[in-house]
């Protein structure tokens, strides 16, 4: 029951982390194409200036909750997926401290150079957390003893790039709606273009992201043997459905909601469809890390119970307040007023 | 070089790297805290400009500080697995408690603070900055408590192939873990101590801002007095709990290699490891290590010769480092308490002043050489006769490893020149640029 308990938060630490972060790792994507001058530049990234960091903690607490309640699974996920996680790293590293950096010196290359690093920094997340994730639906090449047998190239399959591509586009699509809900004027207008626009690429590799899933995984198998399942990949089309009834309206928020409940249903029937299973092995199902073999003592998992219980609401309750305490729009105006970035 | 190795050379350069950032953001979180409380309380302006300038510094030393910190969380997993899935049960929760109870609140109310300074009232703007100060120091607690499980195990039992935890009070209150805390805070205090005092300093000499400087020095010269008494104070017992805790370190520490009762302490000595004595040994102070040690002049103290030679750690680094660190600590007692006593007429002290700035980085090297008795001296242990470091590796590629460990000295050489760039900039630009430019 404990574990079961933990794999749920575990799969909720996950989701929350795609629905916050997505948003500025999108919106850092799509930033070469959205801001065409210094000023667009400065708005966008000061669109994500309060929030960024908050939002990668749960990146943190995510992968925290998988070593404190499954410290094997934690173990030979990170060391077999040793490449790409590292590579997750330098990105994530160069692009956190590009928003300090960039506007520390009056120089166009110096701006550009940490605009490179923002931009690359938030695509190849993106694009290596939706791989690492495809994979693990699909399963990844892992023996008895969990020793990984493959490399970079293993997890570059044709699902695999599918579910890195399908990531992108989710992100830039939901950090486009951010943009809209923060901005005004012709920038507001723009994001508000590429959401619609970059939404038929969304929901052609998300439909096709699902029908691979039939061919290439167990997820659906596992969700239809317990059809209440079946409320969250109907969660993640309705959510994909209503981007585009919302953005078309020009209800940004709401759009941007959408684009959220997508977010939060598409991981959810990912881990749901996954349980027990953490990593899944393809040689070998007896081979698969579960929430039951990797699990923590019963003493540690109620320990963290305890304490994820007492701190998480507060985290909650405290983010929602910056989020609505930074609600005003950014405009030329008040990044000169400042602070900003 | 083998993938063990090139692992410890890897968490070797993450972790000096990331202690470069750590230590300011400690304690100059704090610093900033004061100022702007000050400010909250008196009204004086120049408490917020201040707040302004230090909180400028604060920001540009944080981003490559909570930056490399992910590096330590994901290298446990990538590059010592079998480290983790042995004792995770007990170190990974001590870091996944660290994330939910103290760095979302760093992370979310120091942007709250970066943005907030027209939006909040003052009073919870001020708020916000002790929350980052005290989330900051809070953090520390919890990546202390689990390096100092590591140091010395407690808590748990053996059980299905692993470290289980039995005791969680066991393990957060235990003696070595407060020692430890206690001891990384006061560096860290001092280290953002001498760096108010050696900016303040430059400023002073060159006779610019200067009523604003000679505010923050008073501030910076109680602060580091204080922090400066405390660790030479403090830092006795962190070496005296070695001798029941890690005897093999404390051994190592002093050159010490003949178990024995009334052991002298040589305040000049040259190990040499190969033939399990000193080659030099002498200024003698008699009993002293047994009394330091024990509290007794007739104390026994474990000599290095009681343990394999496969079980003790690199004698010479840990003893030079343990020297210079001691070293070091006596100087910023000096230089502390130098800087308290002329605060009121400092202006006069010119060669004082022009020394200072250049002192700045010797905290950071105490630092450094804080964690590389720690870490070293622990060796061969990764858990102190619980695990040895070469039975935690991952099973990796040495060429995985050795890439990696390529981008790191890239990337870390590039952010750290970088940062300190832009620290040395901004901290030369003074107040006025750090008040007047919103960026």
């Amino acid at each position: 029951m404990l574990e079961s308990i933990w794999f749920v938060i575990w799969g909720v630490a996950w989701a929350v982390y795609f629905m916050l972060d997505g948003f500025d790792l999108g919106l850092g994507t799509l930033f070469p194409f959205l801001a065409k001058d210094e000023t667009d530049k400065r708005i966008l990234v000061n669109a994500m200036g309060p929030f960024w960091d908050g939002n990668e903690v749960w990146l943190i607490t995510a992968g925290g909750v998988t070593f404190a309640a499954f410290p094997r699974a934690y173990a030979i996920m990170f060391s077999g997926l040793y490449t790409p996680l590292m590579l997750l790293l330098f990105a994530l590293i160069l692009r956190g401290v590009a928003f300090e950096f960039r506007g520390k010196v009056d120089s166009a290359r110096w701006r550009a150079t940490w605009d490179a690093c923002l931009v690359a920094g938030s695509f190849l997340p993106a694009l290596l957390l939706g791989v690492a994730f495809a994979n693990i639906f699909k399963g990844l090449p892992l023996d008895a003893a969990g020793l990984f047998h493959g490399n970079l190239l293993t997890l570059l399959n044709p699902y695999g790039l599918l579910g890195g591509v399908l990531f992108v586009l989710i992100f830039a699509v939901h950090g486009a709606l951010w943009l809209t809900t923060r901005t005004e004027g012709e920038l507001q207008a723009r994001a508000g273009r590429m959401a619609t626009s970059l939404w038929w690429a969304e929901a052609a590799v998300a439909v096709a992201f699902l029908a691979l899933t039939w061919f290439s995984t167990r997820l659906w198998q596992h969700v239809l043997a317990r059809p209440v399942l079946l409320a969250l990949p109907l969660l993640a089309v309705a959510g994909l459905l209503l981007t585009r009834v919302f953005a078309a309206r020009g209800a940004w928020w709401k759009a941007w909601f959408a684009s959220s409940a997508l977010i939060l249903g598409a991981v959810l029937f990912g881990v749901a469809g996954l349980f027990p299973d953490l990593l899944p092995s393809s040689l070998d199902p007896a081979a698969s890390v579960t929430a039951f073999n990797a699990a923590s003592s019963p003493l540690t998992l109620k320990i963290m119970l305890g304490v994820v219980l007492c701190f998480l609401p507060v985290v909650i309750g405290y983010q929602l307040w910056v989020y609505l305490a930074f609600r005003d729009t950014v405009t030329a105006e008040s990044i000169e007023r400042g602070p900003s970035y | 070089m083998d993938a063990l190795t090139l692992s410890r050379l890897q968490f070797a350069v993450a972790t000096y790297f990331h202690f470069l950032f750590v230590p300011l953001t400690l304690g100059l979180s704090m610093l900033v805290a004061l100022m702007e409380t000050q400010y909250v309380r008196s009204g004086d302006e120049d408490y917020k400009r201040m707040a302004k300038f230090w909180g400028k510094l604060f920001l540009i030393n944080f981003a490559v500080g909570v930056v490399t910190g992910l590096t330590l969380e994901f290298q446990f997993g990538t590059n010592w697995s079998r480290y983790s899935a042995y004792v995770g049960d007990i170190f990974g929760s001590l870091l996944a408690i660290e994330a939910t109870a103290a760095f979302f609140l760093e992370s979310t109310f120091i942007a709250v603070w970066h943005f907030g300074w027209n939006k909040l009232s003052k009073k919870a703007h001020v708020t916000a900055i002790w929350l980052v100060a005290i989330a900051s120091n809070l953090s520390a607690f919890w990546i202390l408590v689990a390096n100092a499980w590591m140091q010395h195990p407690t808590g748990f039992v053996l059980r299905n192939g692993r470290a289980e935890l039995a005791d969680f009070f066991a393990v957060i209150t235990q003696r070595f873990a407060i020692l430890e805390f206690i001891h990384t805070l006061g560096g860290a205090y001092l280290t953002a101590g001498f760096f108010v005092l050696g900016i303040s300093a430059w400023h002073l000499v060159r006779k610019q801002e200067t009523a604003f400087f000679k505010k923050s020095f008073r501030l910076a010269a109680a602060w580091t007095l204080i922090f400066a008494l405390f660790e030479i104070a403090q830092g006795h017992m962190n070496a005296e709990i070695l001798s029941t805790a890690q005897p093999t370190k404390l051994a190592a520490m002093e050159a010490h290699w003949e178990t024995g009762r009334s052991v002298p302490m040589h305040l000049l000595a040259w190990p040499d490891a190969a033939n399990e004595r000193n080659t030099v040994q002498s200024l003698s102070v008699p009993s002293g290590l047994s009394l330091l040690a024990t509290y007794s002049t007739g104390g026994e103290v474990k000599g290095l010769k009681d343990y394999p030679a496969s079980e003790r750690p690199p004698v010479l680094p840990v003893f030079l480092s343990f020297r210079a660190m001691v070293g070091l600590g006596v100087l910023f007692l000096a230089l502390g308490l130098w800087a308290f006593l002329k605060r009121h007429q400092i202006t006069e002290q010119q060669r004082f002043l022009r020394v200072l700035p250049w002192l700045i980085p010797l905290p950071y090297l105490a630092n450094e050489l804080g964690w590389t008795i720690a870490e070293l001296g622990r060796q061969p242990w990764i858990v102190y006769g619980l695990m040895k470091t070469s039975d935690a590796a991952s099973p990796l590629a040495a060429s995985q490893v050795g890439t990696s460990l390529a981008a790191f000295f890239l990337v870390y050489a590039l952010l750290g020149a970088v940062d300190f760039y832009l620290l040395f900039t901004f901290a030369r630009k003074g107040p006025d640029a750090a008040t007047a430019a919103a960026k």
